[in-house]
């Protein structure tokens, strides 16, 4: 745990108080239910960035916060009509240097924080693959009424309501919708993009290490929102290998037909698995929403692509 | 004959529904039976409903901001409640219920309460600051108000018959789109916001032209009060930005109603155009809600720390960068999107830059107090209330404007936190302050200082205690609008937020009292001069409640604080050589009755009976048309009248109602004599 780290190391290195002031922060943020909260101790490097440069602004802000906040209130108390004594300047109103300082602080500081923008939003563009010396392991995720599908191009294979994969992977999650927009958020590995039919978003992130995560759609979508929610495992190789396994020995096998019953509004969908899946599965839902004429590729294709139609 | 209307309509099929349902129709019964039995119909209609006076449209929109304040809290606390009990069960709403609430709630407090809430203290104040008889157009002033009024109608009429929208304040299709949102709903929706933000549109216009062609001489755009060059800005959004929603629910309704393909999944339709449509009034619009309130806490500021207001000028440049940068900034209200980082980041670099002017109207407003002789009036309370609390949601602002750090944040209730943060502490406190500053401008008495200050110190601490736990609860993962939720960790947080809630219903009732309290006892509190808290600016100069002209003879303006000016000069409550006649708009009826008709309109193509429609639709046009045949539309007030009116008027005021103005005298380092005018 974060907290009883930081514990030990400060006892060593200073007064004994230090560390029971830290200490019982930590014993703070446990009772709070916070020692679990995704943003604040996230679980992969995208997400820490992400963090991070949270924590950074919001200290680079307080330059101007704290005097705003502590000025006001010892202004009020200081010049309150019935203290005797205090300077009042009732014509006063205007100086060039009190004004080039609350122009020029923050001007200053949006300088600083938008240098951050520009380097920060490149660098964490969701879209961008994550270097790595092993390959990204690419997922593809359907959100439907009320559940998500993935399904793994790379082993023919898919799940609803849970996600896996290889931590030692980056996570490359391509994304579209077959209902209304929602949006794929894993809290603890960082961010979230929108899923909307007929167009591909994407996602890629990474995990530090082996763990189970919440993941949802955080864009309200209709009655079964609240429980559209799933866990997302990075499992290490063994545990990957015998998860693969699982799923190949489901008797479920996702082809149209079982597709256009999933398709249904369904809420809180129990974790199911498919041993296979109907070819480029991805592909076809989200043709299904291109204003393409012409014959289909397959008849798969075609009771997908006019079944909900 | 009743398209889709049926008995189905009427809320049967849950006992949360039918209480809504009754307690709206009981409540209208019971004002429908006091004004019966107070005989004030004919009083009502010929005084208050078909009055063109400025004042009386602008009390008559505070009043519905204030009636629709209470609508839309309950649908607060309804939800605050759920939440508080919703851990691992539906609690004691069921999703479609909640989502009915949290799509109204957001929909009433934007547009039937900020906006009138606004629009009225525009109304009844910023002619009266600029010198002026009455707006350039009196009588759209009034269809403004119907039209207002109407779609506020609306919303209340869909507790009764049919639902409300489910697709939350902001309506993203294609959830909005009539395959996944079949019902009523939407389209209650959609009409109130077309009717309404007509209504508003039309305000912004009206408020422009009084303010670029009304102003009295000497009355320079550089010596307008603060409140009237915030009106000025937020007006010029309205105007702009106002239309742009008015287009996309119209497309909306297209696509709802005749089978259009703007926003559907598929067929060419595409729901990100929605989103951009939407955010580009949606983001101006924080600002016409916001604006006014730094107006308000500029004139109180001054005021009550008896100082002229610090960097006026800057105030004035800080204003209009905020109106003109608001229009640059739509897109972080969906970063998430997927656009490209260049995009994102421009977009986010952009909504920083308006950090910059607005921290500099905080400082101004510390440097006002700075030196000052500061009073604790309920108006300053909520001020200083204000200043400390609205940096936490600015400070939060920034954090949501950095792409990747909103990419965690996004849907979260850390965003519901902020932007309560910037409408309850920001503009709400800000109307509030106006409401305890300029009541006796309106009423001519005093509202109770003791029950003032109670409402706010409820309001200040239950807005803690209400969003501070959603800013933590954002970062544990939660996302906003949840009817129910798996995590144990959340509910504690959940439950002080419910508690908070309960606090603000005390700060609600607090207001509630005072207005009841100073109403009883109004004879002691009146306010003879029409200037009850030695105010600076122009709209002291007439009497509380001021007579319909405002200003018998128009003022001369030389300063920015123009009354103050006019008191230390000694040339205020000075009886003119000669009165003059004055040329008064006539009231007329065909503002309600426009509001009527376009509520019915509304509500007619809600239902599909397109008979009705049509039927409205032609009998607005004849009412326009009557309107524009008429060409006796003002009557004439004799100068002799004015005369009787000004006599009766500074005959009661006595040497001792009026101000020591010796009280201005510096002390300390600075005194001398400074005080009889200024060069």
């Amino acid at each position: 745990m974060i907290e009883a780290n930081s514990g030990r190391s400060v006892r060593r290195s200073f007064k004994p108080f230090a560390a029971v002031l830290l200490l019982a922060a930590g014993g703070l943020l446990q009772g709070c239910g916070l020692s679990d909260a995704p943003v604040l101790f996230p679980k992969g490097p995208i997400a820490l960035a992400e963090r991070d440069l949270l924590f950074t602004a919001f200290a680079i802000m307080m330059i101007v916060a704290i005097p705003a906040i502590v000025l006001t209130l010892f202004f009020a108390w200081r010049y309150r009509k019935r203290k005797n004594g205090a300077v009042y300047t009732p014509e006063w109103d205007g100086s060039w240097v009190v004004e080039a300082v609350v122009w020029l602080v923050p001007g200053a500081i949006v300088v600083v924080l938008g240098t951050l923008v520009w380097t920060r939003t490149h660098e964490f563009d969701p879209y961008k693959p994550i270097v790595s010396d092993k390959p990204a392991f690419r997922v593809q995720a359907v959100a439907l009424d009320w559940k998500w599908l993935f399904v793994y191009p790379e082993l023919g294979i898919a799940s609803v309501n849970e996600l896996a994969f290889p931590a030692d992977r980056p996570l490359s999650i391509e994304i579209t919708s077959d209902t209304v927009m929602n949006s794929l958020m894993i809290p603890a590995l960082g961010g979230q993009i929108y899923a909307m039919a007929g167009m591909r978003s994407e996602l890629n992130l990474l995990a530090d290490g082996p763990g189970v995560f919440t993941g949802r759609n955080t864009m309200y979508s209709g009655d079964g929102f609240s429980d559209q929610h799933f866990k997302a495992h990075a499992l290490d190789e063994n545990d990957f290998t015998a998860w693969k396994e699982k799923v190949a020995a489901s008797p479920d096998v996702l082809d149209a037909k079982t597709y256009l019953e999933l398709h249904k509004q369904s809420v809180a969908n129990p974790v199911t698995y498919y041993s296979s899946t109907e070819a480029k599965l991805f592909e076809i839902i989200l043709r299904k929403y291109a204003p393409i004429m012409g014959p289909y590729e397959s008849e798969a294709a075609e009771l997908i692509c006019r079944g909900a139609a | 004959m009743l398209g889709r209307l049926t008995m189905d309509a009427l809320p049967f099929y849950s006992w949360v529904a039918m209480g809504g349902a009754g307690v709206t129709v009981l409540g209208g019964i019971a004002v429908f039976l006091l004004i019966t039995y107070l005989r004030a119909w004919k009083v009502l209609w010929t005084d208050w409903l078909t009055s063109v006076d400025h004042k009386k449209i602008g009390i008559m929109y505070v009043v519905l901001s204030l009636v629709m304040l209470v609508r839309g809290f309950v649908d607060a606390l309804m939800m605050r409640a759920q939440q508080a009990v919703s851990l691992n069960s539906e609690g004691y709403l069921p999703p479609e219920h909640f989502e009915q609430i949290f799509s109204s709630h957001g929909t009433i407090m934007i547009f039937f309460v900020a906006m009138p809430f606004l629009t009225g203290l525009i109304n009844i104040v910023v002619p009266q600051q600029i010198g002026a008889r009455d707006v350039a157009f009196p009588f759209l002033n009034s269809v403004s108000l119907w039209l207002t009024a109407s779609g506020a109608g609306l919303v209340l009429v869909s507790l009764v018959v049919g639902k409300f929208s489910q697709a939350g304040w902001t309506g993203y299709p294609p959830y909005s789109g009539i395959e996944y949102s079949p019902g009523v709903g939407v389209d209650y929706w959609l009409w109130a916001l077309i009717t309404s933000g007509v209504g508003s549109t039309l305000a912004g216009i009206n408020f422009i032209v009084t303010i670029f062609k009304n102003r009295c001489p000497g009355m320079s755009f550089m010596r307008m009060p603060m409140f009237t060059w915030t009106a000025l800005c937020a007006s010029i959004l309205i105007a702009f930005a106002f239309p742009g929603l008015t287009v996309v629910a119209g497309q909306l309704v297209l696509d709802r109603t005749l089978g259009f393909h703007f926003f559907t999944n598929g067929d060419g339709g595409n729901m990100m155009m929605f989103a951009n449509l939407l955010w580009i009034w949606g983001h101006p619009e924080v600002y016409i809600l916001i604006l006014p309130a730094f107006g308000i806490y500029s004139e109180v500021v001054a005021t009550f720390s008896r100082k002229r207001l610090f960097g006026y000028t800057s105030l004035v440049y800080a204003t209009a960068c905020i109106a003109l940068l608001s229009f640059t900034v739509w897109l972080h209200h969906f970063f998430t999107m997927g656009s490209s980082s260049n995009v994102n980041a421009i977009f986010g670099i952009a909504t920083m830059i308006i950090a910059v002017p607005t921290g500099v109207k905080i400082f101004d407003w510390l440097f006002t107090l700075y030196r000052g002789r500061i009073e604790f009036h309920p108006a300053m309370v909520f001020t200083i209330g204000f200043m400390v609390t609205f940096v936490i949601g600015g400070v939060t602002g920034v954090l949501l404007a950095l792409p990747p750090a909103d990419y965690l944040m996004h849907n979260s209730t850390f965003l519901v936190a902020h932007f309560h943060n910037m409408l309850i502490p920001g503009a709400l406190f800000g109307y509030f302050a106006g409401l305890n500053y300029w009541f006796p401008k309106a009423f001519g008495f005093k509202l109770d200082v003791k029950w003032g200050m109670r409402s706010f110190w409820f309001w200040f601490i239950g807005f803690y205690l209400a969003f501070m736990p959603l800013y933590v609860l954002g970062f544990m993962g939660m996302s906003r609008r949840m009817e129910h939720y798996a995590d144990p960790t959340w509910q504690p947080y959940l439950i002080v937020a419910a508690l908070g809630a309960l606090c603000v219903l005390c700060g609600i009732v607090c207001i509630a009292v005072q207005l009841y309290v100073s109403a009883k006892k109004w004879g002691s509190a009146r306010d003879i001069t029409g200037d009850p808290w030695n105010g600076r600016t122009l709209e002291w100069a007439t009497s509380s409640p001021p007579a319909a002209y405002n200003f018998a003879v128009l003022p001369q303006v030389e300063d920015i604080d123009a009354f103050h000016d006019m008191k230390i000069q000694g040339v205020a409550y000075k009886v003119p050589d000669h009165y003059e006649d004055i040329v008064m708009p006539k009231s007329s009826w065909l503002g309600p009755i426009l509001g009527g008709l376009a509520f019915v309109l509304g509500f007619a193509m809600v239902w599909y009976i397109w008979w009705l429609a049509a039927l409205c639709l032609v009998l607005s046009l004849v009412c326009v048309g009557i309107r524009s045949f008429d060409d006796e539309c003002d009557y004439i007030l004799p100068a002799d009248e004015v005369e009787r009116i000004e006599k009766a008027r500074l005959e009661q005021i006595t040497p001792a109602d009026l101000h020591d103005m010796r009280d201005f005298l510096p002390v300390g380092p600075a005194s001398g004599e400074i005080l009889p005018g200024r060069a």
